[in-house]
């Protein structure tokens, strides 16, 4: 975890100006403390909101994509992204964006697919639109956020088989995301556990686990994974392969996150805190639970946000080389599928729009993480 | 010195015979025979069955199949030390006879990567953290966070989309032009390699030369801010020096050390950069094996990456431990 390392060297303070944060520091609790000093890293709160936007949508995505992701328009196969504008042919301006008609023909010399813009036809969009119709979380409905009336709206085109692509992000980004947040929390309890016995305990249990760890990390993640998930039976349902390749994902993963653990369960044992909580008659449990796991919380979730990005790139590499999640289950990894293959990439440019997501995802979690960490750097001027 | 060795040697060997032996359950756990695939492998290639009888029989002795696991886990790895990397079931040959070529030029490239990933990142990182909070230090942070994020297979991916559509390509860039591909290893077919191998390298190192750069910087800066930096700048030592002499010797310590967590990452990033970018490297090999439920080929590749790191770990601390005292006195 060498990202841990602490950046510092921020300019110095004038002694005014360190007063007046000093009069801030003796009004606010520790938790606002660390929670004013992560609102003036904006990086960090922009990729907060970013991250928490991302999650409402790829949650609710029956409702944000405009179609199922499984809708198939026959007609409108390997079409390109159409986005909305607002001025017509004529130089016209409106104020409901609109998208215009396309029509379909083939490429004289290569026979591919050709759609050519009717500028005669448009179709504005509209909000809360009725459409496909889906069940979410007990609710049926069909109510869309955003389509237009008698022509499909596809703002990232559409794949090999017709279907819209922006809602099979929006439904795939709704398992990425999780196996990040699944995977972390299985990684996070095994190394808490396993990270707090081993720096508490000591002695040969201490090594055993250190050496196991070592063992662990040695492996290249990505083969492993991709061996690892070859002993899933591959008639299983995909919901099953789903929660499996996120176990698999987080017990190689885990290691990181023990190391860390451990680092800090040995820098706190020894204090006089913990040594006056055994006096007092605490048990081992007593003392891990009560005093040792609140003091390193903060540094473990730290650790935690910025291992999120890993586990993700992990279930996405792996659905990408068809060993992770299984169709008819769709994953981002599994969409970047389509892009691998280089007639398909030459000639509908558009199938990359995942690996976006993908990146805007990481690069949330990496400045969350960054933010954090610089707040709870207990070294830091504020 | 010698008991340090020695220490790290036991404790290689160990590692090493645990990394066997989790490769050895993995292989085990899926379901099916070997022998029962084989042989309806080779009768569905009309072999003559008499053939067929001696070849299950021959891997049969030689693996210990039908015996209890701890004897079949010696016998394997006992071959594995002989070299032998057991049978692709898949291609009907030795698995050491497909690997062969693939893991030098993956291992070669891995090391490649290394060596790019510290040309690049060092300097950058050091000119960041000297010229602190100037126009060059903002563009390279934001310019690793980015890196860090990205991971290889988009990279290669965009890259790919990149010499598709502003190109022309038709087909993936290759390690070698066509003429060279199939040629003999000579000084022409090394220097046409030459010619390749940088967009890969960089493809592969992007991630892992961000997060250098980063720690470069951190560390550049923690070390500059320490008195003994003041006292050779009160000496009146010029600003090379004392760069070059007092603060880099200090600030590079832990990306030296980091170098056995970085080499997994890199043969993991190569694994896929190979699969997206169709190069003669391990991971298509991997990735058909494993598709193919050829398991003792993916295994010998797994078992075969692992111990070249292990391998790779043990003469690293080595490296350091004959760099900085501290190490090898401090056990």
């Amino acid at each position: 975890m060498e990202q841990n390392a602490v950046e510092n060297g921020q300019p110095q303070l004038n002694e005014t100006e360190a007063e007046e944060r000093f009069d801030v520091t003796k009004q606010v609790s520790y938790g606002r403390l660390i929670y004013l000093r992560f609102l003036r890293n904006h990086a960090a709160v922009v990729a907060a909101f970013a991250l928490v936007f991302v999650y409402l949508i790829t949650l609710v995505c029956p409702f944000f994509a405009p179609y199922d992701p499984n809708t198939r328009f026959l007609e409108k196969v390997a079409h390109p992204p159409l986005l909305p504008t607002f001025i017509d042919a004529d130089g016209k301006f409106h104020l409901r964006p609109f998208v215009f008609g396309t029509v379909q023909s083939r490429d004289p010399k290569t026979m591919e697919r050709v759609y050519t813009e009717d500028t005669t036809q448009r179709f504005p969009l509209q909000l809360f639109v009725r459409g496909d119709e889906y069940t979410f979380l007990f609710w049926d409905s069909d109510l869309h956020l955003f389509g237009a009336q008698d022509s499909p709206v596809f703002i990232l085109g559409t794949d090999t088989q017709g279907r819209d692509l922006f809602s099979r992000i929006l439904f795939g980004g709704r398992i990425s995301t999780t196996v990040g947040l699944i995977g972390v929390a299985i990684s996070l309890i095994l190394g808490i556990v396993v990270g707090m016995a081993s720096g508490y305990l000591g002695g040969a249990v201490d090594s055993i686990i250190q050496r196991g760890i070592e063992v662990l990390l040695s492996f290249p993640s990505l083969p492993l994974w991709m061996a690892l998930s070859l002993s899933l039976p591959r008639h299983w349902s995909s919901i099953r392969i789903f929660l499996l390749i996120t176990i698999l994902l987080s017990i190689v993963g885990w290691g990181g996150l023990a190391r860390v653990v451990r680092g800090m369960t040995l820098a706190v044992k020894s204090e006089e805190f913990v040594l006056a909580s055994r006096m007092g008659g605490g048990g081992t449990w007593w003392i891990l639970m009560r005093h040792i796991l609140p003091t390193n919380l903060s540094y473990v979730i730290v650790a935690a946000t910025l291992a999120v990005p890993g586990i993700i790139l992990g279930e996405t590499a792996l659905s990408f080389l068809g060993l992770g999640i299984q169709p008819p289950m769709i994953s981002w990894g599994v969409l970047l599928q389509d892009a691998q293959k280089v007639s398909f990439l030459s000639q509908m440019p558009w199938l990359i729009a995942p690996a976006f997501f993908i990146m805007a995802t990481v690069l949330a979690f990496n400045f969350i993480g960054d933010g954090l960490r610089d707040a709870l750097d207990p070294y830091s001027n504020f | 010195m010698k008991t340090y060795i020695l220490q790290r040697f036991i404790q290689m060997i160990i590692v090493m015979v645990v990394v066997m032996l989790v490769s050895f359950i993995i292989v085990e756990l899926p379901p099916g025979d070997f022998l029962t695939t084989l042989r309806e492998q080779l009768t569905e290639q009309n072999v003559d069955p008499k053939v067929i009888d001696s070849t299950v029989e021959m891997y049969r002795a030689r693996y210990g199949l039908g015996e209890n696991w701890f004897f079949r886990f010696g016998k394997w790895a006992w071959s594995l030390m002989k070299g032998d990397m057991g049978y692709s079931m898949q291609h009907n040959r030795p698995a050491s006879e497909l690997m062969g070529e693939r893991l030098s030029l993956t291992i070669w490239i891995s090391i490649a990567t290394l060596v790019f990933m510290f040309v690049i990142a060092v300097p950058i990182g050091m000119l960041s953290a000297i010229k602190q909070y100037s126009a060059w230090d903002h563009s390279f942070t934001f310019l690793a966070l980015l890196g860090v994020s990205v991971p290889s297979f988009i990279t290669a991916l965009v890259f790919l989309l990149l010499s598709v559509t502003l190109l022309g390509a038709t087909t993936v860039a290759g390690l070698f032009s066509p003429e060279y591909v199939t040629a003999e290893w000579s000084w022409a077919k090394f220097v046409d390699m030459l010619k390749h191998v940088w967009i890969i390298l960089f493809i592969v190192g992007l991630g892992d030369t961000a997060s250098t750069i980063r720690v470069m910087r951190a560390r550049m800066l923690d070390t500059l801010g320490e008195p003994y930096i003041d006292t050779a700048r009160m000496k009146g030592l010029s600003g090379a020096k004392i760069y070059f002499r007092h603060a880099l010797r200090v600030a590079i310590n832990p990306i030296i050390s980091s170098i056995g967590l970085r080499f997994p990452q890199i043969i993991s990033g190569s694994t896929i950069v190979a699969i997206v970018l169709t190069l003669p490297l391990i991971g298509p090999l991997l990735l058909d094996a494993l598709l193919g439920e050829d398991v003792y080929l993916a295994c010998s590749i797994l078992v075969v990456l692992t111990l070249a790191l292990v391998i790779g770990n043990f003469l690293a601390d080595l490296a350091l431990a004959w760099l900085d005292p501290r190490i090898r006195f401090e056990s």
